[in-house]
This record gives structure tokens, C-alpha cells and sequence, in this order.
């Protein structure tokens, strides 16, 4: 069967509206276009009505209540407004103070979106610890329990990491937090819609994600604030009208919340197998080009990890070039060559992945409409452009003579 | 990012891939300049090979390329530019030709800048083999292959 081109294998990055997302919005442009805070007339009614559905369909997927859904503009936000303002909230030292606010604990492999309000947060006077996961990528309670101190006031560790797919104990983090009587946030926008996920279980304070990672809009996306066992508080980062119980003023995108609830909606009943049908082609990717290439890499967990997400590092050829020779075929490299950025992907370094074999690395996404035949093709071309790269590869040629790359002093430009 | 048609030409047809023999093989050979630079940690590693003849004229030249697309066709380039050139003619190749004429956008400069060091280091190399005689040559053979210096860029 044949393939039409481009191929998307980059779903971590984003994902297609569905369809079926699409249909549900469309009327709330034209028809329903009223200000869901208009709480006098019936467009202001319709438009709210369709966002209370849109919260009990989002705080269905996750095991909350609707009263504990904030909308926001995506998981960017929804990390700000948990780290920021759960900082706030629970800061032990008085704001003149220049240090010893408390301590946040995170992660390295954290998205910049939990890593820049965490740093800007030190600068204003609170700690943080950063922990570095083994070479699984992998952050476990323990790692979480020994970085804990007595005024450690926040824990930020992420679910599914983007990069690699790798799948942190947060469980068991979440059990840990609520123990010590310590916040916890998680960054669940890869997990969310593709795992099943309960906060109540799972003890998780705050969580984040975001519709287009789950075949809803951009634009949108969600903060799970707990109501009870024990009551979230934050300190709201934009002031305004009030909206979202006062976490999170500005007019509501009715548009984009109807669509991030379907997509939610959607996400619930076709995860089981979606994630059996991703699972397979994933491995039936791995597999085979573990069988046609020497000197590959899965990097993270070999098991632990989101059934439509690898990582893998191609030994002696740049990634970029390799995505150049992978005709219409759209995936991301953990490389990245220009000259702002010689710097390999942050994450695979934390892990202690060499910089060379960070910057061979693709990560390829699955999504719901990838197809077999697009795994197939995909495996032919990867294949071929690995040989093709080889072939010209300077480093390929010193490892079969038996030079040891990294004993080489490089020259550094 | 868009990549011209030629860098996509050199891409997919690259010249001159090759080499005149293994590391060690070649170091023992005052007719052939090697030059290698980059790191792999960086993404790009080049290495150039040129073949000279008794009268100082260029008159082969192979390239091995660790890079991105842009790197291998700024390589590959070099390799036509540089055959049957002198040595001088092959200094005075510029990285901003190599740019122009592979219509490269800023942020890939850098790469026509490693092809023009790679350049330069192999017509060092020969020269430096040549110059000082064959103790030298026989002396570079000898250093083994396990600490290799690569030549500054």
C-alpha cells in the first residue's frame, strides 16, 4: 500500500484538531459567540454552559471535580501560574527578604516552561535543586526524598518527559509530597490524553497540560487546582476581572475550551487503544532498525516510557542532516546546528547522553493517525539515510578502524 | 528552514566522498594534506584529503563530512573548488563564496567557515610534511593513532 507524503511523526510537538474536536467548536465562532462572564442574556448562558461541560469533560480525564479545572492559554501558563503562584502562596520568609524564601524542587529535564519560572524564582530569593536523573532518565522518590529539606515548599516534576518519552515516578512523588505536607505540581502535558491519570490516586496538588498536545486547539489549555485533602491556594499571576474564581483573570476562549473538552472527551474513550495499536508500531519501529543499523541508541528507559514516543541516537551521523535525507518525512532532532545554538538537546546531556550522540538523535512522535505503511516507509528511509550518511562519515570511518572518538582532542570553534 | 537546491544537490549527490587511504595510512604520505576539524560535539566534523602533485597543483581532493546538510555541501564544494588548483589558489578560496554560491542563510555560515579551516589545515598539512623533509613524515607516522590531534581550526 502506498504513503502520502509529508508523514508527521511529530506529535509530541503538536497534534491535528480532530475532526471531531473541530465540528463542536465551530458553532461557538458564529452562532454561540457570547462572553461566557455575560450573565445576563442567553448568548452569555449558552457560551457558559458550554464551558461547564468542557470542565467536567476535562476534570473527567484526570479523576477531579469541574470546580478544580482553571483554564488558561496552554501548559506554559498553567506551569507559570502553579510554580509562581504556588510559591507565593506558601513562601516561609516575608517578600523584603533576599534569599530564603524556600526551597522548589525540579528536575533538569524539566520543559523550559517549568525550568525559566523555577530560575526566575531564585532570583527573587528562593532556593531550588535540580536533580539530574540517572541514565534511564528517570526521576524517582528517592531522588525527590533525599534533595527534600525542612523548608522545601514545592516539588515540580514533569510525568512523561517531551524529549524522550520517560515516565518519572510521580505516584510515588505525589505520595512522598503529601506526606511531608510539601506542594506538588506536575507538568503532565505529554501524559495527559495518552495515560490514564487520576489526581485523587495519584495525590497530585496541581497538574498542567494542554490542548494541542491531545488533538484539541492551541491556544488552550488547563490547571488542576485540588479543592480538598488539602485545599490549593495560589497567588494569581495576571490580575484583571476575576474570572476562574480569581486564578486567572481574562475573558474565556469558549472556542478553545469546547474543543480542549471534546478533545478530553475523546482522549477518554479511545486512550485504551490508541495507546495498544501506537504501542505496537512504535516497537515494530525500534525493532527494526535496531536489526538493519549498528550503532543505535534508544535513549531513556527501554521500557518505561510513552508507548508512541523513542528517542534514538544514530552513532556517526548529525541529525539534522539525517532528517534532510528522510524524505517528507517530519520528526524533531535533539541537534541542534546553527550558529545561536551548537548546543545538543539539554535533556539528553542532563542524562549523561555524550554530545555527539545527542546530536544524533531524532525523536520520532506517533499519534493517532499514524498508520503502519507510514512506519514502514518511515524505517525504509531512515535506514537509507543512516547508510548514505555513514558513507561520508568521517567518525563512522574512525570506529571501524578502532579510534576511540572521544580520545581524540577536537579541536573546540 | 529551506534548503537551496544546491546544498540539496550536494546533499544527495555529494563529490569526492572518500579518502587516499586510513588515518595511518595517509600520515606517512608527503603527497596528501590532511585536514580535519570540528568536534563532534559541536555537529561537525570535516575532513579533507588533497592529492598533490610533484609540480604544487591540486590535483585530487576528498572530503569526509560529520555535519549538517549544509556542512556536507559546503565540503563537497570545496573538494571541486580545490582541484587542479595550486596551493595558493586553494588558500585564497573564501568561506563568503562558498556561502554565496550555495545561497546559505546566516545562521549555516559557520559551516562555510569550517570548510575554508579544513581547507587551510590541509594545505598546511602538505606544506608542513614538505618542508621540513622526510624526518618529519616519518615522525608524524609514528605517533600512533590512539591521541590523535586534530589541527586547530
Amino acid at each position: 500500500m502506498s504513503v502520502t507524503l509529508p508523514i508527521y511523526l511529530d506529535h509530541n510537538a503538536t497534534t491535528p484538531v480532530d475532526p471531531r474536536v473541530l465540528e463542536e467548536m465551530l458553532p461557538y465562532f458564529t452562532e454561540k459567540f457570547g462572553n461566557a462572564a455575560s450573565r445576563n442574556h442567553q448568548f452569555g448562558w449558552a457560551a457558559e454552559e458550554a464551558v461547564d461541560r468542557a470542565r467536567a469533560q476535562a476534570a473527567s480525564l484526570i479523576g477531579a471535580s469541574s470546580k478544580e479545572i482553571i483554564w488558561t492559554s496552554g501548559s506554559t501558563e498553567s506551569n507559570n501560574l502553579a510554580i509562581k503562584g504556588g510559591a507565593a502562596m506558601y513562601e516561609k520568609a516575608p517578600r523584603t527578604a533576599e534569599s530564603g524564601r524556600g526551597h522548589i524542587i525540579t528536575s533538569a529535564i524539566e520543559h523550559k516552561a517549568v525550568l525559566d519560572p523555577v530560575k526566575r524564582l531564585m532570583r527573587e530569593g528562593f532556593d531550588a535543586t535540580f536533580l539530574e536523573p540517572p541514565a534511564d532518565g528517570i526521576v524517582r522518590r528517592e531522588h525527590v526524598e533525599a534533595a527534600m529539606r525542612e523548608d522545601t515548599i514545592l516539588v515540580s516534576i514533569m510525568w512523561a518527559n517531551n524529549e524522550m518519552g520517560t515516565l518519572n515516578d510521580v505516584p510515588e512523588i505525589g505520595a512522598l509530597c503529601r506526606d511531608r505536607g510539601v506542594l506538588f505540581h506536575t507538568d503532565a502535558t505529554q501524559w495527559v490524553g495518552k495515560m490514564p491519570t487520576d489526581v485523587e490516586r495519584d495525590n497530585i496538588d496541581l497538574l498542567s497540560w494542554s490542548g494541542h498536545k491531545i488533538y484539541g486547539p492551541k491556544g488552550v489549555g488547563a490547571l488542576y487546582v485540588r479543592r480538598r485533602k488539602p485545599r490549593v491556594r495560589l497567588v494569581a499571576i495576571q490580575d484583571g476581572g476575576g474570572h476562574e474564581r480569581g486564578f486567572r483573570s481574562g475573558t474565556l476562549n469558549v472556542t478553545g475550551i469546547v474543543g480542549f473538552g471534546k478533545a478530553c472527551e475523546l482522549c477518554e474513550q479511545e486512550m485504551d487503544q490508541d495507546r495498544e495499536r501506537l504501542l505496537a508500531l512504535r516497537q515494530k519501529l525500534e525493532r527494526s532498525i535496531h536489526e538493519q543499523l549498528d550503532v543505535v541508541q534508544i535513549n531513556g528507559h527501554p521500557e518505561r516510557r510513552l508507548p508512541q514516543t523513542t528517542n534514538i541516537s544514530f552513532g556517526f551521523v548529525e541529525g539534522e542532516s539525517l532528517m534532510m535525507g528522510m524524505k517528507g518525512i517530519a520528526v524533531s532532532s535533539g541537534s541542534a546546528c546553527t550558529s545561536a545554538s551548537l548546543e545538543p538537546s539539554y535533556v539528553l546531556k542532563a542524562i549523561g547522553v555524550g554530545d555527539e550522540l545527542a546530536h544524533s538523535s531524532l525523536r520520532f512522535g506517533l499519534g493517532r493517525i499514524t498508520t503502519e505503511q507510514e512506519i514502514d516507509y518511515t524505517i525504509e528511509q531512515v535506514v537509507a539515510a543512516v547508510n548514505h550518511l555513514r558513507a561520508m562519515s568521517p567518525l563512522y570511518d574512525m570506529h571501524k578502524e578502532g579510534i576511540d572518538i572521544s580520545k581524540i582532542e577536537w579541536s573546540h570553534h | 528552514m529551506a534548503y537551496s537546491d544546491k546544498v540539496v544537490d550536494h546533499y544527495e549527490h555529494p563529490r569526492n566522498v572518500g579518502s587516499f587511504g586510513s588515518t595511518g595510512d595517509v600520515k606517512g604520505r608527503n603527497d596528501i594534506g590532511v585536514g580535519v576539524v570540528g568536534a563532534p560535539e559541536c555537529g561537525d566534523v570535516m575532513q579533507l584529503q588533497i592529492k598533490v602533485s610533484e609540480d604544487g597543483v591540486i590535483e585530487d581532493a576528498k572530503f569526509k563530512t560529520f555535519g549538517c546538510g549544509s556542512a556536507i555541501a559546503c565540503s563537497s564544494l570545496a573538494t571541486e573548488w580545490l582541484r587542479g588548483k595550486s596551493l595558493d589558489e586553494g588558500l585564497a578560496i573564501k568561506n563568503t563564496e562558498l556561502v554565496q554560491e550555495l545561497s546559505l542563510p546566516p545562521v549555516k555560515i559557520h559551516c562555510s567557515v569550517l570548510a575554508e579551516d579544513a581547507i587551510r589545515a590541509a594545505i598546511d598539512d602538505y606544506r608542513h610534511k614538505n618542508d621540513s623533509g622526510d624526518a618529519d613524515a616519518s615522525g608524524a607516522a609514528g605517533q600512533g593513532s590512539e591521541t590523535e590531534s586534530v589541527s586547530q581550526a
